[in-house]
């Protein structure tokens, strides 16, 4: 019976698991010591937590992109996260007309809606033409390929926007409606972070069920199960993989008018780069290729970045804690791809396809 | 790969396409501003400048697309015809360009309106209109505007469809003209060195070629191409007898080592700093190659050990409060690559169960946790924070300290010529065999008694030995380091640098980063827009060549094994990679 544990026992495998519980009793700890200070009240808490699902929405919203394509492609669309930016960075300009016509005030909703369009059609045709462009001609190339070609076309994507819009930082006008708060359980909620978080669930319950039950749907799915056996069925393959970059581009479209109305400052030509990574993160934390994977995945990165810094770092004694929030998505995001490399929700990829 | 069922174009489908093509480049750059910038950087004489060159290129560009698509036909009846149509369709988006800067910046603001425009387009200036009308007024200058680039499109077809001696010719002369005004800086720097300012006044004003200089230089070109100087010297080369091929060749060596030695005394300060940098970023390279070229592991947090090279380097030999040694920089190096391999083993345990993009996201995991924990107070007291670590001594060798960028260059040369050697070693050893094994089929490599433990951990090991090589280096050099300086965009140059070369190959990591490194620096004056352009270069090399440009040959193999004359056994990988030493 020994024999059998022996020659079963890894040192890598052991370490590992010594690694991992090692960094659970330091969460816990942390955790523990944070609670028992009782440093914070309730309220507090309830803060961090909304914001961490506003932001966690938008997070979720260009996940999405990055999901669908990888499904399908297996590609890490490097410069989804420019594609969000894109569409945020036009807007910006059309808010500020209306603000300054008093059009928003005057009709808000109609101005938003306008909002809407606008984002997700420049966001949209940035990512058709970025498939068309830099992705479809080396549809068949190693898998470093494309993501070179991603990187450079980030760059490229950046860098254009700057030179069509400027260099300087713009920000949306406060929309007067949605500048209250409403209770929720007790707490005194921002009207803009609830709007955000509400329509951010319905977009995704919506996409999901495209996915799952409409024509083109089914086709992605199918697509992203086995090119050339759908092509067989009389899938245009082609055509599915421009409807997925579509979709990616019109949701971080959707993606950055939230984020105009949930943190109106600080939009430029850089603005997607961090949130297209964090997106990333989300999406592999919930398990890359899974749509209710990447909304989970980002609603729940959102609260970790907002809460987990104050509730475990603080709590081991570490110092300015909101300074290493960035650290902390990622430290989760290594942690979870370590131990449970599938996320959340994926499925058990065959080992090639990882 | 053209489809057997498509429909095949009409040539003034094509020349509409490509002439639509052509006027959306040719919107871009002026819409960017490149145009109006470069409009102000005169390249020869003091009439062309660089921004009509840029204005130019799209309908240049669409005469050549129509051209080739009707030369590779069976009926290339109306090439030339077609080239200049596509040159005047090309003009018709610049038109609307001009149409919409007239109507909605131009009239609003003689108007007195608050709100033009140019709020959001930002480039959209009354100064490129009037670049767009060459200064005519807007009728007249409209109707140039349709001329030039008709003419410009058919000179672009006639680029393509002139007979070959004299084409080449002309390309090479104009081509060679433009670079030379380009990198007239570079240029004129050389010429400081070697000759003083009296040549440089002869040959530029200011930073733009004099009329007549630039008729040589086209006419060198021009000869160059049209009596086919380069392949001419090969033939006579290859005809000498086998021992002076020999002696040539050792000879051609020889020099090749002087030219490297003598390099930074022949450019000068400034290209001296650039060639360091390079260097810098080939050891790196060289590095990530063993990573991701052998080993086949996507490593994206590459700058983790440059960074933490850097402040092993840093915190070994400050003068300040945070040094703990006092080492000279000598003493230091060695510990500092230890450290690094030490800290490659460490990264890279934890990542040995993963493989392919999970590896690449938990890589750039590391990459940004090393970078935001050195931002942050947490770790202030061991390694400055976000105010860096100041004051880190220059090496000194025989009495004489390294502070410039020409003495700097030795120490870099040193450190490529050691990683080169290294790496072509480790290649041809066994553990280059099992490295290139394991990149090709893990679970076969396995079965073949390979202990994928420590030949994984080896490769991330001896690749941040590398990188932190290069890390402690540049501390030396500068002084100072501040956590800024080590963010995610090292970790893509890098990446980006040895794939663009050809992953695998050595010589292909040099001349890739001579490319993605190299030319940013001299083109710093352009800075504006110096990252558009990384970009766009990346996207056109990969597209253009996704082998690489110098790939090595069994990988090139692999990639084309589907193109016609290949059978599948042409393309079987599985033959020793590389230990055929063609580097």
């Amino acid at each position: 019976m020994f024999r059998r544990f022996f020659e079963r026992f890894s040192w890598v495998d052991f370490i590992l698991r010594l690694f991992q519980i090692g960094i659970i009793i330091a969460m816990v700890a942390g955790l523990i010591s944070t609670i028992s200070a009782g440093r914070y009240s309730n309220a507090q808490w309830a803060t961090l937590v909304f914001a961490g699902l506003a932001q966690g929405s938008i997070y979720a919203l260009i996940a999405m992109g990055y999901t669908l394509v990888y499904g399908i492609l297996r590609l890490i669309n490097f410069a989804h996260g420019e594609i969000y930016m894109a569409g945020a960075f036009t807007t910006v300009f059309l808010a500020d007309y209306q603000a300054s016509t008093g059009f928003l005030d005057a009709h808000p909703f109609i101005s938003i809606l306008s909002w809407f369009v606008l984002a997700g059609t420049v966001s949209t045709v940035i990512a058709v033409l970025l498939e068309r462009i830099a992705y479809r001609p080396l549809r068949n190339a190693p898998r470093l390929v494309p993501l070179i070609t991603a990187i450079g076309a980030s760059f490229a994507l950046q860098y254009t926007f700057r030179g069509l819009y400027g260099a300087g930082f713009h920000s949306y006008p406060t929309v007067e409606v949605l500048s209250g708060t409403v209770g929720i359980l007790g707490f005194s909620v921002p009207v803009v972070q609830v709007v955000v978080i509400v329509a951010a669930v319905i977009l995704m319950i919506g996409l999901n069920g495209f996915v799952e039950r409409t024509k083109l749907g089914t086709s992605m799915r199918s697509v992203s199960e086995d090119k050339d056996v759908s092509r067989l069925m009389g899938i245009n393959v082609d055509k599915v993989i421009v409807a997925t970059f579509a979709i990616g581009g019109l949701l971080a479209g959707a993606a950055g008018v939230f984020n105009g109305l949930f943190r109106p400052v600080g939009v430029f030509f850089f603005m997607g780069f961090f949130p297209g990574l964090k997106a990333f993160t989300a999406a592999v934390l919930g398990g890359i290729g899974s749509v209710p994977g990447a909304a989970i995945g980002g609603l729940l990165l959102g609260v970790i970045e907002s809460v987990f810094p104050n509730l475990i770092l603080e709590g081991l004694g570490i110092p300015s804690a909101n300074q290493l929030r960035d650290a902390f998505a990622f430290t989760m995001l290594v942690l979870i791809l370590i131990f449970r490399p599938q996320g959340i929700f994926g499925e058990k990829l065959a080992e090639k396809k990882a | 790969m053209q489809n057997a069922n498509e429909i095949p174009e009409t040539t003034s489908r094509i020349a509409l396409k490509y002439g639509l093509i052509g006027g959306l480049i040719a919107v871009y750059v002026s819409v960017l501003g490149m145009v109006e910038a470069f409009s102000l950087r005169p390249l020869v004489g003091d009439f062309l400048t660089l921004g009509y060159v840029l204005l130019v290129a799209g309908p240049i560009g669409a005469g050549i697309l129509t051209a080739r698509a009707l030369r590779d036909r069976t009926s290339r009846r109306n090439g030339e015809l077609a080239s200049l149509g596509a040159g005047a369709v090309s003009s018709s988006l610049l038109l609307v360009l001009l149409a919409v800067i007239v109507l909605l910046v131009i009239r609003p603001d003689e108007a007195g309106a608050e709100v033009t425009l140019q709020v959001m387009f930002v480039n959209l200036t009354s100064g490129l209109a009037e670049i767009l009308t060459f200064g005519l007024g807007n009728l007249l200058g409209a109707l140039m505007l349709v001329l030039f680039c008709t003419i410009m499109g058919g000179a672009g077809g006639a680029a393509v469809l002139i007979r070959d001696p004299l084409r080449a010719g002309l390309v090479t002369g104009v081509i060679l003209t433009l670079m030379v005004g380009i990198f007239s800086e570079t240029v004129s720097q050389v010429l400081q060195q070697v000759s003083g300012r009296v040549i440089i006044n002869l040959v530029f004003v200011q930073k733009s070629l004099r009329p007549i200089p630039a008729v040589l230089v086209f006419a060198l070109g021009f000869s160059l191409a049209y009596f086919r100087v380069p392949r001419r010297t090969r033939t006579r080369f290859q005809k000498l007898p086998q021992t002076r091929q020999q002696r040539t060749k050792q000879g051609l060596y020889i020099a090749g080592l002087l030219l490297l030695i003598m390099i930074p005394w022949l450019t000068g300060l400034f290209l001296s700093q650039a060639l360091f940098l390079i260097g810098l970023y080939i050891i790196m390279g060289l590095g990530l190659n063993i990573v991701v070229g052998y080993a086949g592991l996507l490593d994206l947090g590459y700058v983790a050990f440059f960074a933490f090279g850097a402040y092993a380097m840093g915190i070994l030999t400050t003068t300040t409060e945070l040094g703990i040694t006092n080492l000279t920089f000598w003493t230091a190096l060695p510990i500092c690559v230890a450290a690094g391999v030490l800290w490659g083993l460490v990264l890279g345990f934890p990542v040995l169960r993963l493989r392919g993009d999970y590896l690449a996201i938990v890589t750039l995991g590391f990459g940004e946790i090393v970078r935001i924990l050195a931002l942050s107070d947490w770790l202030a007291p061991i390694q400055g924070g976000p105010q860096g670590v100041l004051h880190i001594p220059n090496p000194v060798i025989f009495g004489i300290t390294l502070n410039t960028p020409q003495t700097m260059y030795y120490v870099v040369l040193l450190g490529v010529i050691l990683a080169a050697f290294v790496t072509i070693r480790l290649r041809d050893a066994r553990l280059g065999r099992q490295w290139m094994s394991m990149r090709e089929d893990e679970d076969v490599s396995e079965a073949m008694g390979i202990n994928l433990v420590s030949t994984k951990l080896l490769a991330f090991a001896i690749g941040a030995g590398f990188s932190a090589l290069a890390g402690a280096i540049l501390a030396a050099r500068q002084s100072t380091i501040f956590p800024h300086s080590f963010n995610l965009i090292i970790s893509l140059n890098v990446l980006a640098g040895i794939i663009v070369g050809g992953l695998g190959s050595i010589p292909g990591v040099i001349v890739g980063m001579l490319i993605l490194v190299g030319l940013p620096e001299l083109l710093r004056e352009f800075t504006e827009y110096r990252f558009l352009m990384y970009g766009i270069l990346l996207i056109v090399v990969m597209l253009l060549r996704p082998e690489g440009l110098l790939p090595e040959a069994t990988r090139k193999r692999e990639l084309h094994s589907d193109e016609p004359g290949m059978t599948p056994a042409d393309a079987a990988p599985m033959e020793p990679a590389g230990a055929g030493g063609q580097d």
